[in-house]
């Protein structure tokens, strides 16, 4: 332990400890921008900087550690000129385009400059002319914003291990770039999106569908059929100012129909219907011998990582479409039928707390429908946005329910939107394929919480199954290896590319709070709790769409419309 | 370009200094020198070998001045505008040689005998305005020695 005293206050801590952080034991936040919790400090900004007595430089103390005896000041009149005068200097030069900046309610820069109290700003420097780098579907960098605090490099290369972003050029010239300069669009890039949430200031957005659904639903000619990922209930509240966590399913299905969507549905449906197609082919692959672990597919920013890191375990991938493309391909052809709607004139939207959806829906395969499945994708923060735009009170609204026929959901398509809750619906299913008894304890802990991997052992009529989670592509890195090295002990593997699963998706409310995609997670499993059916086989809109229309689990129609494959792509 | 060129002093570096991050700098500077920039298949090589994303390398190659993943001409002009250089006129010498080659700073020409270049401080300080041609330095530059330093390389 070391001692040191911080402002005048004695405090005690574990060697190795950071200044930043032994100050928080006595109630002082350093004001700070390129550090961020969760990622290694790299000290590039020393917006962080502290007096430390005797020592004649300002210390960077997000990196500092303490010292036996240390004396520190992180508010003496030397560092809070120091401070502004950094914040001054970065704004001198930055493209402050703030009334219109997608962040202007969420940005670092900006609260940094009104709490530090930076009233003018004495210097003028020269303002970037970069290009916007527009070459994904999903994700756009403005590299006129950036402010050169690496957060977005290290989130890419240390939690993701995907490496597409990194700093070039040098001196003035210095920006983060991909290889080449070739842009997102033509590199590995997974679209997480998790670049987004660490970027402190409006450099990486997702690339809006908003105006493309506004015309959508004024065009009377067109049907608009809307499904909500999981974790909407969980997030979309929170964005719209109600407390994390805040259940709001009802709330939200009333915004969209007062939005002017002519049918509201549920991507919860389809997750009920991926379970069914999904554990029916896990059982098939351990009865028939097949390839094993049969590892999860409804993520697109895991599948877009697997086809360039792992092309050789596409045999081990479920075949299974994620639950938004089933549902896209569902709506234009199950759903016009039932309704007398002519496919072409239907327009499929979905709600989704990621940016990888957005590459997902435009994928060349994904027209089994005849039809683009899903026309647009929105993000958790775009479609709060239209809310806004439209004037709902969001908050006093009445719940109202999804339409059945594709909208009614089990609990167990409800937990998909935390990391094990596809595990956890599978196996609830998968056990009764097997057994034709029902899993009696139907919460599966072991896969439950925020650990990076997870692993569980399922006794099924006396098979020991072995499973196992994870979350983040750095974590997913750690368990595929295992399966390339043919040293994988398990059956069945989910994956999920954010940290949290989707409850930490790459178009949720910006953060990257543990805690808070933690808080998410656990409004989940609460609807799970109170909800009528919990099993996906429950669901009687699901047992409706194979007696009426795909027949059975893995049938030619589901064949057809809900599996897919994959395509092994380079790395430059 | 020949590809054993870069690969044999590539894997000579590797097997001298092991294959690690540290290692990427000497072995860019080798493929350098070797093919005058540094090809992709090389870039994918060192990818391989020394597990280092490609845009790391290309961070690393953007940052030295000496390295570049440009086809470069014969002759390699690299002009100095560092401020001493600078408030000694370089910007008006750069103008001569953009004009009497025909191409701007950061283009090869196109019978790829001259490659332009704008770099940082080349340690010439004393000699300002200053440049280098390939490994020959040329100080104390006016409008008019330039023309003649290039008339004579164009001949
Ligand atoms: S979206 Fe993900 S993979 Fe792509 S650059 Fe951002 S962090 Fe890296
Ligand atoms: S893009 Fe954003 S996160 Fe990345 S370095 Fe720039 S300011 Fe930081
Ligand atoms: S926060 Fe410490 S140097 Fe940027």
């Amino acid at each position: 332990m070391v001692t040191l005293t911080i402002n005048g206050k004695q405090v005690t801590v574990l060697e190795g400890t950071s200044i930043m952080n032994a100050a928080k034991q006595v109630h002082i936040n350093i004001p700070h921008l390129c550090y961020l919790e969760g990622l290694e400090p790299e000290y590039h900004c020393r917006v962080c900087g502290v007096e430390i007595e005797g020592e004649p430089r300002l210390a960077p103390s997000c990196v500092r550690q303490v010292s036996e005896g240390m004396k520190v000041q992180t508010n003496s009149a030397r560092v809070r000129r120091a401070r502004r005068m950094i914040v001054e200097l970065l704004l001198a030069d930055h493209y402050t385009d703030c009334p219109t900046c997608e962040r202007n309610q969420t940005c670092e820069l900006l609260k940094l400059a009104f709490e530090l109290g930076v009233k003018e700003i004495r210097f003028e420097g020269e303002k970037p002319h970069y290009e916007l780098d527009e070459t994904s579907p999903a994700i756009i960098r403005d590299p006129n914003k950036c402010v050169l605090c690496g957060r977005c490099v290290r989130v890419c290369h240390d939690v993701q291990t995907v490496s597409v972003i990194g700093f070039v050029n040098r001196g003035l010239e210095t920006m983060v770039s991909t290889f080449m300069e070739n842009g997102l669009g033509n590199v590995e890039c997974t679209n997480c999106g998790q670049c987004i949430h660490v970027c402190p200031v409006g450099a990486i957005k997702e690339k809006s569908a908003v105006d493309e659904v506004w015309a959508a639903l004024a065009d009377l000619e067109k049907h608009v059929v809307v499904q909500e990922a999981p974790v909407m209930r969980a997030s979309l509240g929170e964005e719209l100012g109600l407390p994390a966590g805040t259940l709001v399913a009802g709330k939200m299905h009333a915004a969209l129909r007062r939005l002017g969507f002519d049918t509201v549905f549920e991507t919860n449906f389809s997750a009920d219907l991926t379970i069914m197609e999904e554990a029916s082919e896990l059982v098939k692959r351990v009865k028939e011998g097949g390839v094993l672990p049969q590892i999860t597919s409804c993520c697109p920013g895991w599948i877009t990582f697997m086809e360039h890191f792992y092309p050789d375990l596409i045999p081990n991938v479920s075949t299974c479409k994620s639950p938004q493309q089933m549902f896209g391909a569902l709506s234009k052809t199950y759903y016009a039928e039932k309704a007398g709607i002519d496919p072409a004139r239907i327009v499929s939207v979905s709600i989704m707390p990621c940016t990888a959806k957005k590459f997902e829906t435009q994928r060349p395969e994904m027209a089994d429908s005849g039809f683009q499945d899903v026309d647009y994708v929105l993000t958790t923060r775009e479609l709060a946005r239209m809310i806004k735009e439209a004037g709902i009170d969001f908050a006093s609204l009445p719940d109202e329910p999804a339409e059945e026929l594709m909208g009614l959901y089990s609990g167990a398509a409800t937990i998909f939107g935390i990391t094990g809750g596809v595990m956890e619906a599978a196996l609830r299913t998968a056990y009764k394929l097997v057994t034709g008894k029902e899993l009696e304890k139907i919460d599966i802990e072991p896969v439950r919480g925020l650990d990076g991997i997870k692993t569980a052992t399922l006794n099924v009529d006396g098979l020991e199954v072995e499973v196992a989670v994870a979350h983040g592509l750095g974590n997913a890195r750690k368990v595929l290896d295992e399966v390339r090295a043919g040293k994988s002990p398990y059956h069945f593997i989910e994956i999920m590319a954010c940290p949290g699963g989707c409850a930490g998706g790459g178009g949720q409310p910006i953060g990257f709070d543990m805690a808070l995609r933690g808080i998410r997670g656990q409004t989940l499993y609460a609807e799970d709790r109170q909800l009528p059916y919990r099993r996906s086989h429950d669901n009687p809109s699901i047992k409706k769409v194979y007696e009426d229309y795909l027949k059975e689990p893995l049938g030619e129609k589901s064949h057809h419309l809900l599996h897919t494959k994959y395509t092994k792509r380079e790395v430059v | 370009m020949n590809v054993s060129v870069w690969k044999t002093k590539v894997d000579e570096v590797l097997k001298r200094s092991g294959k690690s991050k540290e290692t990427l700098l000497p072995c860019l500077e080798v493929i350098q020198e070797a093919c005058g920039y540094i090809p992709q298949e090389a870039i994918t090589y060192l990818r391989e070998n020394l597990d280092v994303p490609s845009i790391d390398i290309y961070g690393v190659i953007t940052f030295y001045g000496m390295l570049t993943t440009k086809e470069q001409g014969k002759y390699v002009i690299r002009i100095c505008d560092s401020l001493p250089c600078y408030l000694n006129k370089s910007d008006g010498v750069l103008g001569v040689i953009e004009k009497e080659l025909g191409i701007e700073a950061g283009e090869t020409s196109a019978d790829r005998q001259f490659t332009l270049e704008v770099v940082p401080c080349l340690g010439l300080c004393d000699k300002a305005p200053a440049m280098m041609i390939n490994d020959k330095i040329y100080g104390n530059l006016t409008e008019q020695s330039v023309k003649k330093i290039i008339a004579e390389l164009n001949c």
